[in-house]
């Protein structure tokens, strides 16, 4: 009676087995990639704007410092988008008809708001409080990354959980100054390590534990 | 093996093989069910109710998704309904494939070999059928994989102090080795099949699951140690996995489910239901394709006396129960034990009772025993009765708990019932595609076996 | 009527019509007789339902959106999702769910979301961050005062406002659940004219047009109805306008107002008068059925002095004494040291009884078993004279007021510094109501009446039947409606306005004391609502000013600026209370003519603003239609109750049904109430505690045109109320149909069973032995935990509830919903056992069933040390938090519900259908921005508010200094009356948390699982008369 098999059957089934085990692996290796990966979290994608705001421009070479518009962030939970007027309180003499600030004086003119694109996203279950990390020594750079040299902005981290716990397990290591945390330049000094534990205790940072108590974020 | 006349005259114990048996009979017998025999209209009804349930089973599971686990009669107080007795209930009923196969290999109980087969795909089909409950009972199905200790995006693991989380890996790895055992046990019979299947097809489908067996004797050598480990292995996990399900209920604080003889009571029961069910299967079975020659009455009659054993030690269990709720003196306990007997749910306690104790109790006489009719209506009993257990431990500890003022009552909407009938319908359509499809006795043990008995004759 | 009616099916709470709907998986489990009722009523209801038809199909061709909305929703509003077919959503949102079983959840990628900032930010408001404006809620006579948080502009939350005397910083379930009333979606939202949608200028030129021939007439045809009116800017405005035309006449009903007590003060001073009590001064207290506490002008501000009075800490272990006659259970009733159960009509007789005993002349003559108590009660009277009072119920007749206020002069209560005195009445133009409403009938009847203002209510439906008002109605040539829902009477006007919430609107009103405050707008009209003073206004001669400029010029003549601004600032406008009068009362109790007892054979029926919906205008609020009622613990159905004995002699009965049972589903008796020539039908209750013979018919439910929550609930008592019996009537019958109906009950389960979850003692008991509430007690070591200590270096929060202060109002529970974005279910899912609640009011019974003592106890998370809850979690979504509390994280819940099953207390709660509302704008403004809303399959339960922790712990920590005692206040505790619940850090010995634990009476309930719970509870003490024994038989199941 024939074969039913010819002979190279005998590679081939061993050939599959394996490279069945090996693709899995694979498979679970790039699901974990995808997850981190800027295509899910958004990082570092420039977003355009209803107007072509730069930070760099007014942040980086007019040095207009980030409470100018960003006005309730060491009072409130979030920084604040300036209103229209905000805008208008320079651009009404400064490039007062740039066609490309229309849009503002458009804005500032019908009453209706601008609708930017926002670009920081946090989930609706996450209570995120910019005022109190001003207050601990965070600064803006340690999460927003050098917005002084964003023509455009984009988001500098990944804004994944494990992200954020990186930090409340170990905040020593962003602890900065308070009159430093405005500066967009700064840069973790050698000494990090002790200067980030001597602000821990002047500052009176909360306890790991409770810094990661779940309701800490999620209420 | 003790030979037929040692036992007394008056006495005669079946033999585990029909005399007359040789090595074509056995082989040319059991795998010409899957080949020659053609299925019969029997078989087509069967196998049409069974998928039409699979197809219920179907829709209400995609309602569940579509609307959530209150589609269910589950509310607070009882957060727990059919799902959890069902998966409990099934993961019992799998528990005596891997203990016919394993632990009776183990001590060389020949009267296994003709059982085992059809028992491990039992397990596998209702460790399948278990295995839907936990996952659609939880409010989103969909975020299941939390359960799973993987490095995730969010940093935090799984709280490993939980029996769910026990559970995850302990039905998964019986399932995992379960299978291993039932294929690795198949393939010689693969290959025998593979070589007297007709069709072209056939014969690749069993070629390519037979794994190039050639039956020298390097493969079988490789065979039996492997059979062999694998049963090691199968062995503890017959008692872990029930015994962690049961960490469900024990490591919580609700009165009747708080309690430390849980374990070996799961297990114990387990078995029983585990066998009650093997029983259900085969008697139809060995009717049906006219096995009566391998599944003796012997196998039967030592089932029956395992049934009978393990009920005992399950009544012992209920007992122990009683006596603790009230020796304890916790008025919690107490209570319980009072609302089980004169509560709102009291038929199904009574039921239960009946079902588990006092109807096996028949299964003391020799008579009972070998009347098949009789055996099969009594198995059924079993099986009805263990599901009730589970029920009771479920519903009845929870509906009335600590606080009075949040007591409650549970009752099955149509939707509990539909995927419960749907998994029972699953697991028929899989056997009976399990039957039609490969040897439902292993024919390479049974072949041992003749040559056995051949030996005994002489 | 086809998709309407299915769209009813799917209704929120619907009952009846669910049971017989095709989908409806739980039909099989439901008795057939339930049906036939059903049925019944539903061909009755569709036989009614013409007009509506015609309005629906008029609203259809105006296109008003609210309309569209409503027929394209598809899911209903703050409703269960329970009994609907796979539709078009639900199919995405299987392939959506099997995508994710395919574990591609959580990678999908986020949708862009735009930031739309201010063009010009408000000065003063930080994004991000709550403001609170003081306003008032205005209610019947009274008004209470309130703070509403806003953020960005949504009013969210009301708090109680610590300056206004009527509040001291409390509230009531109204006011909080008048957030939903505001957001309403159901509310009218057009103005119309026959049907057709008008503009508010069509309507001013109509009214403008009716000018020259009322001036002609000099207003004669005019005729204005209004409930009880405590503005003084509309009183005013209609003075004004009745001085402009003389003719006209202005008329009052106030359905649920009390004739009685404007009577009583006639009666016994020859003048109207408002009556004020001081609980905090008074030592011993009789309430001749009134409710003081729990309902009526002030009670929250007496619930506090009352509560405040009977405090006890160590030192200090004194309380005041309280007896209350009533005839129904009321939550007064509930905390007296004496309840007993009395005929409404012999509260009269054992009022006259009582003036007699205590000297003031008369004679009545009390049954044998009430000498005991007559005498107690006249001697304790009688040995606190000045430092007592005795308060006659809103419900009584106008005699038993006077009588009330003759004991009150005689013992010297009523004198200077006393514990009563007597003011100006609050109500601009007293009037009795009933004999105002019937001049007006007769009036419309003979034809004179040319043109009919009616200003709020609603007369068609609450009007006593016998006045037969709606055809009178008929005949006013021109009808307008002022109300904020196009309801009953709107079906029988030309006009129908949209009236504008009391968040929405400028106007003022006067608290029970004559305080006065500026009710000021948190938001504009959302469905342009007008006030009274906006239609007034449109009649009078000026039609021009804004509602805000009337109340403006009412008050500031006079005033600065600065002083407008402050008012507005306080919500109470300084020394507008009215100062106590000195009058006496001349009148004899001898002058009364002799009483006729009620004859015992006959049953008793008495009428009662329901304590959820009361008297039917907040029959739309899902709320209020989901609180159980305090001591039936019914939901989303009013019932006529009787006593157990009057219920056993009648063959009344109710029992648990498979589905929910004991906390859920009961059926109960239909019984055929035929009383004054008129029938209804309603469900039975056997409520302990009622007094025999007696039929309470709470008002307020069968609304036949409220919203889509408040519509065919329960039954209409107003159809069997007649102008005769407004609150008592006699010799009806009350007939068993045969039929059994299911209503939703969460506790029906009155008894321990032995668990002393409740502990309590009398006075003396407490005196004798402080420790009482642990004795017997099982308390493990704490170190009987394989599990490691937590310590707490900083906070460790805690709460403690002093039972002998909760009387079960249910403030707490509107106000946890509040706060917490709670959903509610809806009939069907309560009797499920489903509802939502972070906090419920137990309900205890001790005693012998016909005059048990109550006991409430709420329960909200314990947070326990030991968490059981937390152990079970496989994925970590409860965990204990640095702080103590069982932390609840929704995003993590997979729904196992397994530390449900764990939880001792059965304070968890779970989403097992999508039970919130996440289609309905109006709602999404409502909901609190800093509570997640929890979706479907998941798990939630109380977290001490900490979100309210949390923004205070950040304040605290930029300010770099410690929280202090008191900064952080639940929302439960802070709407408390009682002050029964104390939020705190149980690590500062000075906290009053702290200081509460330490007392003896402080326990924690199932004790010993060893759960350590941080939730702890007072034991209750209670002052009975050690002259007058207990009802003392020991507790038994109370079915």
């Amino acid at each position: 009676m024939a074969q039913i098999f010819h002979r190279s059957t005998n590679f081939i089934s061993r050939f599959t087995l394996f490279s069945g085990l090996f693709l899995v692996g694979l498979a679970l290796l790039v699901l974990g990639a995808i997850a981190r990966s800027p295509y899910l979290t958004n990082q570092n994608i420039a977003r355009e704007q209803p107007v072509q705001f730069s930070h760099k421009h007014h942040v980086g070479d007019d040095g207009i410092d980030c409470r100018y518009c960003h006005t309730s962030v060491e009072t409130s939970a979030y920084a604040g988008i300036p209103p229209t007027k905000t805008c208008m309180n320079c651009h009404s003499v400064l490039f007062s008809n740039a066609e490309y600030l229309e849009p503002v004086r458009e804005s500032f003119r019908t009453g209706k708001s601008i609708q930017w694109v926002k670009v920081h996203r946090m989930p609706d279950y996450v209570y995120f409080n910019h005022s109190i990390h001003i207050n601990k020594g965070v600064g803006c750079s340690s999460c927003h990354g050098q917005v002084n040299q964003m023509p455009l902005v984009w988001q500098a981290s990944p804004l994944l959980m494990n992200w954020c716990l990186d930090c409340h397990r170990n905040p020593e290591a962003v602890l900065r100054p308070r009159e430093q945390v405005f500066n967009m330049d700064w840069k973790a000094p050698a000494d990090q390590a002790e200067i980030g534990r001597a602000l821990a205790t002047e500052y009176k940072l909360r306890t790991t534990a409770e810094l990661v108590s779940c309701s800490t974020c999620h209420r | 093996m003790s030979s037929a006349n040692s036992v007394p005259p008056f006495r005669r114990v079946a033999p585990v093989l029909e005399p007359g048996h040789t090595y074509a009979s056995v082989t040319e017998k059991i795998s010409s069910i899957v080949l020659s025999r053609p299925a019969g209209t029997g078989w087509y009804l069967a196998f049409t109710l069974a998928f039409g349930l699979v197809m219920m089973l179907g829709m209400a599971l995609a309602y569940l998704i579509a609307k959530g686990t209150g589609i269910w009669g589950i509310n607070i107080p009882v957060g727990w309904g059919f799902a959890i007795v069902n998966f409990v209930w099934w993961i019992g009923i799998g528990h005596a494939g891997t203990l016919i196969s394993a632990i009776l290999l183990l001590l060389n109980q020949k009267w296994r070999t003709s059982i085992n087969r059809f028992a491990e795909a039992m397990t596998i089909f209702a460790v399948m059928c278990a295995g839907i409950f936990p996952l659609i009972h939880t409010g989103r199905p969909w975020l299941a994989y939390y359960m799973l200790p993987y490095p995730s995006t969010m940093g935090v693991w799984p709280q490993f102090r939980s029996p769910l989380i026990w559970d995850v890996f302990a039905v998964s790895t019986y399932f995992t080795v379960s299978l291993l055992f039932w294929f690795v046990g198949l393939i010689p019979d693969l290959a025998t099949l593979r070589d007297r299947a007709h069709s072209r097809l056939a014969q690749q489908l069993y070629g390519i699951l037979a794994m190039g067996w050639r039956g020298s004797a390097r493969h079988w050598h490789r065979y039996q140690s492997a059979y062999l480990l694998l049963a090691g292995l199968a062995t503890p996990l017959v008692v872990s996995v029930h015994t962690v399900v049961s960490f469900d209920f024990a490591i919580a604080i609700v009165p009747g489910w708080h309690t430390t003889i849980f374990p070996p009571y799961f297990v114990a029961g387990a078995i029983y239901s585990g066998f009650a069910m093997v029983l259900t299967l085969a008697i139809p079975l060995r009717k049906i394709y006219g096995l009566e020659d391998f599944i003796t009455m012997r196998h039967l009659e030592n089932m029956a006396k395992v049934m009978l054993a393990t009920g005992l030690i399950v009544a012992y269990g209920y007992a122990m129960e009683f006596f603790m709720s009230y020796y304890g003196g916790s008025k919690f306990e107490t209570f319980l034990a009072h609302n089980r007997l004169t509560g709102p749910y009291w038929p199904f306690y009574w039921a239960l009772i009946l079902c588990n104790l006092v109807v096996p109790q028949l299964l003391w006489f020799h008579k009972v025993r070998v009347h098949v009719p009789t055996l099969f209506l009594l198995s059924l009993v079993v099986n009805v009765g263990m599901w009730l257990e589970r029920f009771v431990i479920v519903v009845i500890s929870l509906h009335r708990d600590f606080m009075p003022s949040a007591w409650g009552m549970y009752a099955p909407t149509f939707w509990d019932w539909a995927t419960y009938i749907g998994t029972l319908g699953m697991f028929l359509a899989l056997l009976l595609l399990f039957v039609r499809a490969l040897p439902v006795i292993s024919i390479a043990e049974m072949r041992e076996l003749v040559a056995h008995t051949s030996e005994e004759q002489k | 009527m086809g998709a309407e009616g299915h769209r009813h099916e799917h209704r929120g709470g619907e009952e009846p019509e669910v049971k017989h709907d095709a989908h409806d998986p739980c039909t099989e489990e439901l008795g057939s007789r339930v049906y036939s009722l059903d049925l019944a009523a539903i061909r009755e209801r569709l036989a009614k339902s013409t007009g509506k038809e015609y309005w629906r199909s008029l609203e259809e061709l105006s296109g008003n959106p609210h309309f569209e909305e409503l027929l394209h929703r598809e899911f209903p509003r703050q409703a269960s999702e329970w009994d609907e077919s796979v539709d078009r959503r639900d199919f995405l949102k299987l392939m959506a769910a099997s995508l994710a079983l395919a574990g591609l959840s959580g990678c999908g990628r986020k949708p862009e979301e735009t930031i739309v900032p201010y063009v010009n930010q408000p000065a003063g408001m930080t994004p991000g961050k709550p403001q609170y404006y003081a306003t008032a809620m205005p209610l019947g006579a009274d008004a209470i005062g309130l703070l509403v948080e806003s953020h960005e502009g949504r009013p969210t939350k009301i708090e109680g406002n610590p300056d206004h005397p009527g509040s001291l910083g409390a509230t009531n379930a109204f006011a909080q659940a008048s957030i939903l009333g505001l957001y309403d979606p159901d509310r009218s939202q057009v103005l119309t004219y026959l049907g057709e949608i008008r503009a508010w200028s069509s309507f001013l030129e109509s009214a403008v047009a009716t000018a020259p021939m009322l001036k002609a007439t000099g207003g004669a045809g005019l005729r204005i109805l209004t409930g009880s009116v405590t503005s003084p800017t509309l009183a005013a405005q209609l003075r004004a306008l009745l001085a402009q035309y003389p003719q006209a006449k202005w008329h009052q009903w106030e359905t649920a107002g009390s004739d009685g007590a404007r009577e009583g003060g006639k009666l016994a001073f020859g003048r109207y008068v408002n009556t004020v009590y001081r609980p905090a001064k008074a030592n011993v207290i009789v309430s001749l059925d009134s409710d003081f506490l729990g309902s009526g002008p002030g009670h929250v501000r007496y619930a506090k002095e009352f509560f405040r009075r009977r405090k006890l800490s160590g030192e200090h272990a004194e309380m005041s004494r309280l007896y209350v006659l009533e005839p129904t259970p009321s939550v007064t009733g509930a905390v007296a040291d004496h309840s007993i159960p009395m005929k409404a009509s012999d509260v009269g007789l054992f009022a006259r009884a009582l003036a007699a005993k205590l000297g003031l002349g008369g004679s009545a003559s009390v049954p044998a078993e009430r000498e005991k108590l007559l005498e107690a009660a006249a001697a304790d009277l009688q040995k606190h004279r000045g430092a007592s009072f005795v308060i006659a119920g809103e419900y009584q007749p106008a005699e038993v007021h006077a009588l009330a206020h003759a004991i009150n002069q005689a013992l010297l209560n009523a004198a200077a510094g006393g514990t009563v005195y007597y003011t100006e009445p609050v109500e601009m133009q007293p009037v009795n109501h009933l004999e105002s409403l019937r001049e007006l009938c007769a009036d419309m009847d003979a034809g004179r009446v040319d043109t009919l203002l009616i200003l709020g209510g609603n007369p068609v439906y609450d009007a006593p039947h016998d006045l037969d008002f709606v055809s009178k109605l008929k005949k006013a040539r021109l009808s307008f409606h002022l109300s904020q829902y196009f309801d009953e009477t709107s079906e029988y006007c030309q006009w129908h306005i949209p009236e504008a919430h009391y968040l929405e609107s400028w106007s003022d009103v006067r608290a029970f004391d004559g305080t006065a405050s500026v009710v000021q707008p948190l938001i504009a009209p959302l469905y342009q609502g007008k006030t009274a003073h906006d239609v007034i206004g449109a009649f009078s001669d000026k039609p021009g000013l804004s509602s805000y400029e009337r109340v403006r010029n009412t008050w500031v003549g006079g005033h600065t600026e600065k002083d407008w601004r402050k008012w507005l600032h306080d919500g109470v406008i300084g020394g507008t209370a009215f100062a106590p009068m000195a009058i006496t009362s001349k009148w004899n109790p001898a002058s009364l003519l002799p009483a006729k007892p009620a004859p015992a054979d006959q049953l008793e029926f008495i009428f009662r603003p329901d304590p959820s919906v009361y008297d039917g205008r907040f029959a739309n609020n899902g709320w209020l239609q989901e609180l159980p009622k305090p001591v039936s613990k019914l939901t989303w159905d009013n019932a006529a109750l009787v006593s157990p004995k009057t219920a056993e002699k009648l063959g009344l009965t109710h029992r648990a049904a498979w589905t929910g049972g004991e906390h859920g589903q009961i059926l109960s008796d239909v019984v055929d109430v035929d009383l004054a020539g008129s029938k209804v039908t309603a469900a039975a209750w056997t409520l302990p505690g009622q007094a025999d013979g007696v039929v309470t018919l709470p008002l307020g439910y069968g609304r036949s045109k409220s919203g889509q929550t408040g519509t065919n609930k329960g039954f209409n008592a107003y159809v069997v109320r007649a102008s005769t019996g407004i609150w008592c009537a006699t010799g009806g019958t009350l007939r068993k149909t045969g039929l059994e109906y299911p209503l939703a009950c969460t506790q029906y389960h009155h008894n321990m069973e032995g668990r002393e979850l409740v502990r309590s003692a009398s006075l003396d008991e407490y005196k004798h032995n402080p420790n009482f509430a642990h004795k017997g007690a099982e308390e493990p070591p704490k170190e009987l935990t394989l599990y490691k200590e937590f310590a707490y270096p900083g906070y460790a929060w805690g709460m403690a509830i002093d039972l002998a202060s909760c009387n079960g109002c249910n403030a707490c529970v509107v106000a946890c919903v509040s706060e917490n974005n709670i959903a509610i279910v809806g009939k069907d899912q309560v009797m499920r056992g489903r509802e939502m609640h972070w906090i419920r009011i137990d309900r205890y019974y001790e005693g012998s069933l016909d005059s048990p003592e109550t006991f409430f106890q709420p329960v909200p998370c314990q947070q326990c040390e030991n968490a059981p809850c937390e152990q079970v979690c496989p994925v970590g979504a409860t965990l204990h938090s640095a702080e103590g509390l069982n932390d609840m994280v929704y995003n993590r819940c997979v729904g196992t519900r397994y530390c449900s099953n764990n939880c001792p207390y059965k304070v968890r709660r779970f989403n097992f259908l999508r039970f919130q509302d996440w289609e309905t704008p109006a709602l999404k403004l409502m909901r609190n921005p800093e509570v997640t809303v929890r979706s479907r399959g998941v798990m939630e339960k109380c977290t001490y508010c900490v979100q309210r922790i949390n923004n205070a712990r950040i304040e605290v920590e930029k300010e770099n200094r410690p929280i202090r005692d008191g900064e952080i206040v639940t929302a439960c505790e802070a709407a408390c009356p009682a002050e029964a619940i104390v939020f705190g850090n149980a690590n500062d010995p000075k906290s009053r948390v702290a200081k509460l634990k330490a007392q003896q009476r402080n326990y924690t309930i199932l004790a010993e699982l060893n759960a350590r719970p941080r939730t702890t509870y007072l034991a209750a003490v209670r002052n009975p008369n050690p002259e007058l024994e207990k009802p003392g038989t020991p507790p038994g199941d109370k079915r």
